[in-house]
């Protein structure tokens, strides 16, 4: 465990992700004060989490006067944007490579500063049909990605490594996040999950890994209070299709055909219209599945699994769902039992039934008593 | 086994195969199934590609298999085989024998070509019967997991080749399968199949057409495309599949750089699946034969 922290500077906090890290920041004792950098005033509701954390409505461009002034020891960059905003993608590109290349600008010439925490996406590794299907933090991309976000990551990833070679003696930890999903989490993938009808790539079900937004913060976190030198994969354990994430969340999916999606996405991008874009389709097309092992052994810490993460979602949204599991257990029950009826049924009528036991008829009434499932598990297990 | 009687009553097994497609399908629609990181989704694999490909295996190729002692009991194995048929039938029916054969009924882990994983559908089938794209990471992974993998060295080399080459084994490329079974300390099962060169004979390959479609190759054989749909189906010839004795590569694993070492360990795999091959040919004189 280190040293108390004198100051930690915190970008981003207009938002969820800076502002739940910046009160976490706040109210740990090891930690003295927190500053947040935002250019943005923070909503209302996300104003109340800041009570112990001092702002600077600032941008990235006077970054370099707010972190020689305060003398930060800790820089915590979490001021990215995912999916183009109101301001369209060159507000976000601005925002993404522009801020962050003045960032650590202001970050290389303070003196005092020990440590740069910087939040990065698996979005790093690309998308190619080339690529291996679990990748590890020393991956290379293979093709250069179509989406914006995308593009701005591998930007930013180039920028640091020049930071690290130009600064080694400031801990520097990348944390690639794999997309947040959770209860309380807000992106372009849970709204899209939270839609009844969702849209798919025809003849493609992508391996998507999800990251419990606690569970970042909770990373985020350690990484300042502790020293973790390094880039990490952050995303939960294991991994869900996009069919059957879709299934469990009870949404109906409607595959369509790509270069359709692929248009409609260039379109809506251009005309600055909803959220979807490239970024996603590469995503729906490839999937994107991340080795954690090194997260797990140095950080000591186990986010919880991609279907744990995305159950805590789902909770939350079962209001939207068209098909419950409920319901499909029901609809079993229903099929079954009328089977078994009309075949009770014509078994008695039949001459035939009589080479079926009386017993075996009692027995039916005893199975449909029985806890589901375990009969044909026990089938299954004959095969 | 002392009263049978009794034990037949509970167990109507007309019933029992309804419950069960029923309970099957309520946990696909809902979701209730696990999925590994490369997409492998064995429920989906046993429950309907496998029966499928079983009555093929069966009673189409009628294949018949040796030396499935051979294969490892349990831990990983990297299985070399030929490649031929025009589309990788041979790796299909190769699972299939493995699965049914082995005692403990493990799944053959492919490796495919990067073509594989651009074609919709196609991809995913792949991904969920358990392949994954022809890589060094994805092999080593695999193996370094205990796995069984399967890899066909020829590539499209071998599937692609005119039908008066039949059972000429093709270059083996870089050698890559035999670094990753070197780096991960895998034994190597060579693995002879024929059979699959008779089922879609090429006798022509229309290149530009290939270029169209950006395919390696566009085959011409004796029913396709000529007879439309039809010309799909497979001819029915006899099959036979050997698994040969493992070359192990644990002492080697130092050596897992050296260009000579892997050369040298491929062309000994070449050469035993080659003259596997001559020896299974041997036995079957008639291709269709029963």
């Amino acid at each position: 465990m280190t040293a108390a922290l004198s100051v930690v500077v915190v970008t981003g906090i207009s938002r969820f992700l800076g502002a739940n890290v910046a009160a976490r920041l706040a109210a740990d004792d090891r930690v003295g004060r927190v500053v947040g950098l935002d250019p943005n005033e923070p909503a209302a509701e996300i104003q109340e989490l800041l009570g112990g954390v001092e702002q600077v409505r600032a941008d990235a461009g006077s970054a370099p006067t707010v972190v020689a002034e305060l003398d930060a020891e800790v820089v915590v960059h979490l001021a990215l944007i995912t999916s183009p905003e109101p301001g369209g993608r060159s507000a976000m590109k601005e925002q993404n490579v522009i801020g962050t290349m003045q960032l650590l600008a202001a970050c290389q010439q303070a003196p005092h500063l020990r440590k740069l925490v910087m939040r990065s996406s698996t979005a790093a590794y690309g998308a190619s049909f080339r690529d291996p299907a679990v990748f590890t933090e020393e991956t290379e991309p293979r093709q250069v990605p179509r989406g914006g976000f995308a593009r701005d990551i591998l930007d930013i990833e180039g920028y640091l490594r020049g930071f690290r070679r130009r600064r080694p003696d400031i801990s520097a930890t990348v944390l690639r996040f794999a997309p947040f999903i959770g209860s309380t989490a807000d992106t372009t993938l849970t709204r899209y999950f939270a839609q009844p009808i969702v849209p798919t790539v025809l003849g493609r079900d992508p391996r998507l890994q999800f990251l419990h937004v606690d569970d970042a913060l909770e990373v985020v976190h350690r990484s300042v209070v502790e020293d973790h030198p390094g880039t990490y994969n952050v995303a939960g354990a294991g991994v869900l299709a996009l069919s059957q994430a879709i299934r469990r969340a009870g949404r109906l999916a409607v595959p369509v055909f790509e270069p359709g999606l692929s248009a409609a996405a260039t379109l809506a991008g251009g005309l600055r219209l909803g959220r979807y874009g490239l970024d996603q389709l590469d995503l729906f097309v490839h999937g994107r599945v991340v080795d954690t092992t090194r997260l797990v052994e140095e950080f000591g810490f186990e986010p919880r699994t991609t279907a744990a993460a995305f159950d805590d979602f789902i909770r939350r949204h079962a209001d939207r769902a068209l098909v419950s599991a409920d319901h499909l257990a029901a609809a079993e029950r229903t099929i079954l039992d009328g089977i078994r009826r009309v075949r009770a049924a014509t078994a008695k009528e039949l001459p035939l039934g009589a080479s079926w036991p009386p017993a075996a008829r009692e027995s039916l009434g005893s199975a449909r008593a029985e806890p589901r499932g375990r009969p044909q598990r026990s089938e299954d297990g004959h095969e | 086994m002392s009263d049978p009687a009794v034990q037949d009553v509970p167990g109507d097994p007309w019933d029992k195969r309804v419950a069960s497609a029923l309970s099957f399908l309520r946990r696909r629609l809902s979701g209730q199934y696990e999925v590994d990181e490369f997409g492998f989704d064995p429920e989906l694999t046993d429950h309907v590609f496998y029966p499928v490909l079983r009555r093929l295996y069966h009673d189409w190729f009628r294949t018949e298999v040796f030396g499935l002692e051979n294969l490892p009991d349990d831990g990983a194995g990297l299985v070399v085989g030929n490649h031929s048929g025009t589309v990788a039938m041979d790796a299909l029916m190769l699972s299939i024998a493995i699965h049914d054969g082995h005692p403990k009924a493990r799944h053959l882990r492919l490796l495919g070509a990067d073509l594989v994983f651009r074609v919709p559908v196609l991809s995913e089938l792949t991904r969920k019967s358990g392949g994954t794209v022809a890589c060094n990471p994805d092999a080593e992974r695999l193996l370094s997991g205990g796995e069984l993998v399967g890899v066909f060295p020829e590539g499209f080399k071998g599937v692609g080749k005119h039908y008066r080459d039949r059972y000429k084994l093709q270059r083996f490329g870089r050698g890559g399968f035999v670094s990753a079974a070197l780096r991960t300390g895998t034994p190597i099962v060579p693995v002879a199949i024929v059979g699959a060169e008779e089922i879609y004979p090429i006798l022509g390959d229309l290149k530009p057409v290939a270029r169209l479609l950006k395919l390696p190759y566009f085959p011409v054989t004796p029913t396709f495309p000529w007879l439309g749909p039809l010309g799909l189906v497979p001819l029915p010839s006899k099959w036979l599949i050997e698994f040969c004795p493992p070359i192990p590569t644990a002492d080697l694993v130092d050596q897992a750089d050296d260009p000579m070492v892997i050369f040298n360990l491929a062309d000994q795999v070449r050469e035993t699946i080659q003259h596997t091959l001559h020896r299974l040919l041997a036995k079957r004189p008639d291709p269709f034969g029963r």
